[in-house]
């Protein structure tokens, strides 16, 4: 029998996963990772065709969920600045959508509008961003989140809004020749934004952009030592994560089908704040994780106890943190670790054995 | 100028609710240097607490002091228990265990006490002061308080060797640590002060906002606006900016035309991001310089 080596040597031997902490680094090995993704997706494209129309109609919020968490998640997680104002942005999306499909603007047209508008806001947001951090942004962005159904409320913008009233909008019809019923339509489409927003967020954050963006993050003198500019870097990420939070909430209203100033109350922010933690700061599958907690675990405490609902909500996210302080996507990595060290200990002894 | 002056002091009086939350929002940040987001659901509580006591006929001044001291000793457990633990968790992830202790908190005073709006007594009575309708005595009362336990928490950061070791560990655990002082006990024992700030807080809101479980949310996220715009590293820079987030509330109202009732709160939180445009750290915030 071989002893075994003691596991320092080990570690030393080996050279260190190419940072886990950044971008969608993989967690898990390249194969692996491939399958994954494939298996997901296939379950993803068969869901709504073999499940009833209301849990098509939640996965389809999963989604959207997850679409903003990942916006707040290209902010925060790879940017690192931190805000409590992304239901507005999810909000102004929404009624972005909701105003123009009021004007019979087709609803795929909506998206990207919504999407620049939320750009523009949270660009021109991200300016006097610039001069504040952690708590101090944190308010500004709450302020944020404070303003806009007040602002939905404002009496001479009724026209537009609808005021309290909201906007009930139209369920839109696959297209002629499409057999499928209007949910499993709208989760395809939900389906189709989130992986090209999926893709895209991904080679963001790979790119020389995304390294710029994440050195922000981990050391802004440096990174500005570095030659990076960081104020066009952090406003433009700023708009970027809008933009994404925005696209979210306009497929969000157009699944719902309604828009009012009290559907996106400054919770929601602390929604999506929850859905980044569990998910995984820094983490672009985690984001999806995210979306599907913010949006099932409610439902389940819900189910257990009326009363004690939110009692129980605290203690399963209290479980979470605890077993998973940072996040699922920290978890699986730390899994991932080892089950590579387990497999590359495995590998020692049984050469071993052959020698 | 008559109507100036009157709103000033009816945004005082209204200030004061902030300030002495502020006051607590201050003492944890000092102590862990992040918001807890639950320390609204913490203080109502304990007012249930003294509510409850209250009801069963024990004398004010005596529910007052026990659910001082159960608070205290109640913030101390919950450091000790939940937060302990996580320390070394990422940040947010620590503010999310906070979301969760205020899920927690919540639905429990709904569960035991349910949803009903309950009065609660004040030691000061409500009878106008001086004859004028915009404050009363208890109003006048709630800022007294305040303002007495901002004066014995400078005293004692100032003049006791407790209240030292606390500063030393906050400022700086590792060299804290080297010089003896116990700075997870300091963390802990920052906790029960300010939830027994908290409570006091509590107790004084209550007879204005009455009592019920969602009676902190909108008084903390004014408590946390007032803490920010004074500073946080500032306890009396939090009472001076509680205050003034209910003066400029109040003012915004009534002066500004048009929009000035509807949008009161927008237009409070965007002067507060204006003046931390102008002093990143708040108006008596130390600003930190990080050595590269």
């Amino acid at each position: 029998m071989t002893v075994p080596e003691p596991e320092t040597i080990a570690l030393e031997g080996r050279p260190r996963p190419a940072v886990a902490t950044s971008a969608g680094a993989s967690i898990l090995r390249p194969g692996a990772r491939q399958l994954a993704i494939g298996a997901t997706l296939i379950v993803a494209l068969a869901a709504p065709l073999v499940t009833q129309n209301f849990i098509t109609f939640q996965l389809t919020l999963v989604m959207v969920y997850g679409l903003a968490i990942l916006g707040l998640n290209l902010l925060t997680g790879f940017n690192g600045q931190f805000s409590l104002g992304h239901s507005a942005f999810y909000g102004i999306g929404a009624y972005t959508t909701a105003i123009l499909m009021n004007y019979n603007v087709d609803y795929y047209w909506t998206l990207p509008c919504a999407g620049a508008v939320c750009f523009v806001v949270g660009f021109l947001f991200g300016l006097p961003a610039l001069r504040l951090q952690g708590i101090y942004l944190a308010l500004a962005t709450f302020a944020l989140a404070v303003a806009l159904p007040q602002i939905l409320k404002f009496q001479p913008l009724e026209p537009l809004t609808g005021g309290v009233q909201g906007i009930a909008l139209m369920k839109p019809d696959p297209p002629p020749g499409v057999p499928l019923n209007p949910d499993q339509w709208l989760y395809y489409f939900t389906l189709l934004v989130l992986l090209v927003m999926f893709a895209g967020a991904t080679s963001l954050v790979n790119s020389r952009t995304g390294r710029a963006i994440m050195a922000i993050r981990d050391h802004p003198t440096a990174a500005a030592a570095m030659g990076i500019n960081l104020p066009l870097y952090k406003t433009l990420t700023f708009g970027v994560s809008a933009f994404y939070t925005g696209v979210a909430g306009a497929l969000g209203a157009i699944v719902i089908q309604f828009v009012g100033p009290d559907s996106f109350p400054f919770l929601l922010s602390v929604s999506f704040l929850v859905g980044l933690v569990v998910g995984g700061v820094g983490s672009i599958p985690g984001s999806l994780v995210g979306g599907v907690f913010v949006l099932f675990v409610p439902n389940l405490a819900e189910r257990v106890s009326t009363g004690l609902s939110g009692a129980i909500y605290g203690v399963i996210l209290l479980l979470v943190i605890f077993v998973m302080p940072s996040g699922a996507a920290g978890f699986a990595r730390l899994l991932g670790g080892r089950l590579a060290r387990a497999r590359q200990s495995f590998a020692k002894q049984t050469t071993g054995r052959i020698k | 100028m008559e109507q100036l002056l009157q709103q000033v002091l009816a945004g005082l009086a209204t200030g004061a609710i902030y300030a002495a939350m502020a006051l607590a929002v201050v003492m944890i940040y000092q102590a862990i240097d992040h918001l807890n987001f639950a320390q609204g659901e913490m203080a109502t509580f304990s007012t249930f607490f003294a509510w409850q006591m209250i009801q069963w006929g024990w004398p004010y001044w005596a529910a007052f002091a026990i659910t001082v001291a159960a608070s205290f000793l109640g913030g101390v457990a919950i450091e000790r228990i939940l937060f302990r633990p996580i320390r070394n968790a990422p940040i947010l992830s620590q503010l999310v265990a906070f979301i969760a202790l205020f899920s927690i908190l919540n639905s429990a005073d709904g569960e035991i006490w349910d949803f009903n709006i309950k009065t609660f007594p004040s030691p000061f009575g409500s009878r106008p002061l001086f004859g004028s309708s915009l404050i009363s005595t208890h109003q006048a009362g709630m800022i007294a308080v305040t303002l007495v336990m901002l004066a014995l928490l400078y005293l004692f950061f100032r003049g006791s060797r407790l209240g030292l070791a606390m500063r030393a560990a906050a400022a700086n655990p590792q060299s804290a640590r080297l010089v003896g002082i116990r700075v997870g006990w300091m963390v802990a024992l920052g906790w029960g002060m300010s939830t027994a700030i908290g409570a006091v807080a509590g107790m004084l809101i209550a007879p204005v906002v009455f009592l019920e479980p969602n009676m902190m949310l909108g008084v903390l996220l004014y408590g946390f606006a007032g803490a920010v715009l004074g500073g946080l590293s500032s306890p009396g820079g939090a009472v001076i900016g509680g205050f003034a987030v209910g003066v400029v509330e109040n003012l915004a109202g009534t002066f500004i035309p048009y929009v000035g009732h509807e949008l009161k709160l927008t237009i409070a939180l965007v002067l507060i991001v204006a003046v931390l445009m102008v002093r990143p750290a708040g108006l008596f915030g130390r600003v930190t310089v990080s050595r590269v």
